[in-house]
């Protein structure tokens, strides 16, 4: 069948500069690029491109660029290019569309509609070169109160908690959907600044487990990898109910995936598919969650603070109601932005809410409930930067998650094509030519200097508004302004507008 | 009905301010008259603008001392005849009098001023199976935040508020301070940012026995507030003492932490300095600073706490206000300036600056101690 979908890019190729190295030609997993021996030119097959940039970025010559196809289809505002050539793809294919990465549509970013306070004569700000700025934060079930005896000593047993020097951990990524490269960088820059990752739904690869201490470690629908080692090597034990990118269904990861280490450390055969089913099959209600928490909390000796991840949806601020009264330790909450591996296009585009709303509702509601201070609050799915800490933090965050912004930091260049496990980067790949193209060692710094730089910028912002400890930011929604935003948005948010004074 | 004709009431709006702070005890628990510290206040008049000051004196109604004297403003009779229909539904009330005042040509505009000496009707606590002090302080939650013109400024047992807009020197005259004597007073002088509108917002803020002055901006008062509602406080005047008053409260009364734990769950260390404990010590400094996180008072900030044992005083953890402190034989004072502690007394046994975060602690026949 002839397609009738016009290639995304174009690759352009300066010729006088191109030397005919072939770099190009090595690095592109897709193989846009074929060296013509006759005529001694490098070709483009542009249909293959995603724009991933590899060639861009490792041409000697810097002779490649890459463009948008500017071909104008006869759109209109009903039918844009993506959505005619979404059903060109569907009437070739018959299949379900899928994509990695986060939901990129022009749903409101509530992130850039929030602005941050800052002191003013009346209270001093304070300078982070000069004063002490602590950002340490505890992940974990804390009593309503502690009681001491007549000596001044602490009666009150404490629930084990994550301790974290920054407000900022590495959201689930599991070896499979990534590489062990790319789990290793993050494990190793969990160690370096004093923060955890988390293993995802795939189970701790051996070459891991001298990260463990700063590891979360999942249990999902499909139980990959979990055994009693496993539950016990992490820090932490995150039940995966829903993730923001495909909330109500579970994952797959595709046989030709599964090589030889997938299949170890998810303990399933080699070649087979690696499905996880939509929901736990023994959660159909809030007591079997209740039954699975404690199960863990049992396997564990109740040593390992245990938390549950759920994808932002409609009735999000009940749901996370009904895990704090479950027993969990912590809930992380998943963004309708979060990214992932492999979705359905329509659900990634489609399901789930802005976490900056169901964030704020979530905390409004748990503080309601009375709940708020004894469970820990994370949240993630569309951190871009340090600003997005803070706001998150001041909406009720205890702390967040980032997956995208850290794949990004190691090379991700946002092609939204993880599915296809062509990853250029050495990243969304299992493909052991690709994966070598990551090193560890610079990932881990890669990794690591984002996340001190984020502190930086997170302390200097935190002075600004006369804060010199992170938890007096936390719930503080007066340090926060909207602009552009209607009186029920505000609402949900439970801030002013920009303007309105305290 | 009073005409306030102000723009920005208190409450309605979160009026920043800065002050000058005065108190002291008498270990001994000798009483002393409100005269002297009155006149000690006026060399802190730089401090405040005249837009409000407040005393607080334990020890002065001995006679009624197991009766919680409620002090009142009332904007309108209406808003007075309404509130008496709820005290005396809930309360027992052994006597009311309007609070003795005398004409000051500065003081304008004052509210009806009002106090009763309560107790509360056994009936309601056997039947809410709830303990004396939350019946006042949920019934005190009520009158502030649902009457109209009400406002309740001191319902501790054996200490009473007295405060409005005004220099500390002219409220102390019209409230006829000299007449009344206590072992322990605090005193506050205000430099509000805008016109306070009506009387309440003045300090010291107080509920049950605790009186707090206070002189900053906390920058936590978000964090503060949302904590504090988790537990029933409601905090309608919008002022950081308003909500020092009640994590206060929470803390010591209803979580019954000993004071030196609540003093660190307020100003906590450092992390830098708790790295360097014991274990122990250690272990116990982060499940303050874990547990009681919301409770931080960040930014700048000098209080004065008064309870019924005593007072304390402290600063934020970097000391970003003046706290000064003095000793005197059976006398503890604690200022934001040491002229105004020279005024109460010239001579001295000793004078101090408190570090950030360490309080000056002084109680009925004890030695002032460090913590």
């Amino acid at each position: 069948m002839k397609t009738l979908y016009e290639s995304d890019f174009i690759v352009i190729r300066d010729e006088i500069r191109c030397i005919r190295c072939k770099v190009c030609v090595r690095q592109c997993a897709n193989e846009v690029h074929q060296y013509d021996e006759e005529d001694d030119r490098v070709i483009a097959e542009n249909s293959r491109c995603v724009g991933c940039h590899r060639c861009v970025t490792l041409c000697p010559t810097k002779a490649i660029t890459i463009i948008r196809n500017p071909l104008d289809f006869r759109e209109n505002y009903q039918w844009t290019a993506r959505a005619i050539k979404d059903i060109y793809k569907q009437a070739e294919t018959g299949g379900i569309l899928l994509t990695g990465m986060g939901n990129d549509k022009e749903y409101p970013i509530y992130w850039d509609r929030l602005l941050i306070n800052a002191s003013q004569v009346t209270n001093p700000s304070i300078d982070p070169l000069r004063e002490p700025m602590e950002l340490k934060t505890f992940i974990g079930r804390k009593p309503e109160k502690l009681e001491f005896d007549n000596y001044g000593r602490l009666i009150t047993e404490i629930p084990p908690q994550l301790e974290l020097e920054v407000p900022i951990m590495f959201s689930a990524m599991s070896f499979g959907s990534i590489s062990i490269n790319a789990c290793e960088s993050l494990a190793r820059a969990s160690v370096e600044v004093g923060t955890f990752w988390n293993t995802g739904e795939g189970g701790l690869h051996k070459k891991l487990y001298p990260y463990k201490e700063r590891a979360i470690v999942q249990c999902a629908s499909g139980r990959f990898g979990v055994d009693v080692e496993y539950l016990n090597a992490g820090s932490a034990i995150e039940i995966k109910i829903g993730q923001g990118a495909k909330p109500g269904i579970g994952g797959h990861l595709p046989g030709e995936k599964v090589g030889e280490e997938v299949s170890q450390t998810r303990m399933i055969p080699i070649g087979t598919d690696a499905i996880s089913p939509a929901p736990h099959h023994d959660i159909y209600s809030i007591e079997d969650l209740r039954q699975l928490i404690y199960a863990l909390k049992e396997a564990v000796n109740y040593k390992k603070p245990v938390g549950v991840k759920i994808a932002a949806v409609h009735n999000v601020s009940a749901i996370a109601s009904g895990i704090a009264r479950a027993g969990a330790d912590y809930i992380a909450i998943d963004g309708f932005r979060g990214g992932t591996g492999a979705a359905p296009t329509r659900i990634r585009d489609n399901v789930g809410i802005p976490v900056e709303l169901a964030l704020a509702s979530v905390d409004t509601r748990l503080r309601e409930e009375g709940l708020r201070n004894q469970i820990s609050l994370i949240v993630g799915g569309s951190i871009r930067n340090s600003a997005d800490v803070i706001k998150a933090i001041a909406l009720g965050a205890d702390a967040v998650y980032i997956a995208t912004s850290a794949l990004v930091a190691l090379g991700c260049h946002l092609c939204q094509n993880c599915h296809t496990g062509k990853c250029n980067w050495g990243i969304a790949t299992q493909d052991p030519n690709l994966v070598k193209r990551l090193n560890p060692d610079i990932g881990a710094k890669r990794a690591s200097n984002l996340l001190k730089a984020w502190s930086h910028e997170i302390k200097e912002m935190l002075g600004g508004m006369g804060i010199n400890a992170l938890e007096s930011l936390r719930g503080n929604r007066l340090m926060l302004r909207g602009v552009g935003l209607n009186e029920k948005e505000l609402e949900i948010l439970g801030i002013k507008h920009a303007g309105e004074g305290i | 009905m009073r005409d306030i004709n102000i723009k920005y009431l208190e409450g309605e709006v979160r009026i920043p301010s800065a002050c000058g702070l005065l108190g002291y005890i008498n270990r001994k628990g000798e009483l002393t008259s409100g005269y002297h510290i009155v006149d000690a206040m006026s060399v802190m008049r730089e401090r405040g603008n005249g837009l409000g000051a407040g005393f607080a004196c334990y020890g002065l109604y001995p006679d009624r001392e197991d009766y919680y004297a409620f002090h009142l403003f009332f904007e309108d009779i209406n808003a007075k005849e309404e509130t008496s229909y709820l005290l005396y539904r809930y309360l027992d009330v052994v006597q009311e009098e309007k609070i003795p005042t005398r004409k000051v040509r500065t003081i304008k505009d004052p509210p009806i001023i009002w106090r009763y000496f309560v107790k509360p009707k056994e009936e309601y606590l056997e039947d809410e199976d709830i303990t004396e002090e939350d019946f006042i302080v949920r019934l005190v939650m009520k009158i502030n935040s649902e009457i109209k013109g009400a406002y309740v400024f001191s319902s501790g047992k054996n200490v009473g508020v007295f405060k409005g807009v005004g220099y500390p020197e002219d409220i102390g005259e019209f409230y006829r301070l000299e007449e009344y004597y206590g072992y322990t007073w605090i005193a506050h002088s205000r430099f509000p940012t805008n016109t306070p509108g009506w009387w309440g917002g003045a300090h010291p803020f107080s509920l049950l026995d605790w009186t707090v002055v206070h002189n900053g901006e906390i920058s936590s008062y978000g964090t503060n507030v949302r904590y504090a509602e988790m537990f029933g406080y409601k905090c309608t005047l919008m002022t950081d003492t308003e909500v020092i008053t009640y994590i206060i409260d929470l803390l010591l009364r209803r979580h019954r932490l000993p004071l030196d734990i609540a003093i660190k769950a307020l100003a906590p260390p450092l992390y830098s300095v708790i790295d360097r404990l014991d274990e122990e010590e250690r272990i116990k400094m982060k499940a303050i600073r874990a547990i009681y996180q919301s409770c931080l008072l960040n930014g700048p900030f000098a209080i004065i706490v008064g309870f019924k044992d005593g007072i304390f005083a402290l600063n934020d953890r970097i000391k970003l206000r003046p706290l000064v402190a003095g000793e005197k034989g059976d006398f503890v004072y604690v200022a934001s300036e040491e002229s105004a502690i020279r005024a109460l007394s010239p001579e001295l046994d000793r004078v101090w600056m408190p570090r950030g975060g360490e309080a000056v602690v002084s109680t009925l026949e004890e030695r002032g101690v460090l913590v």
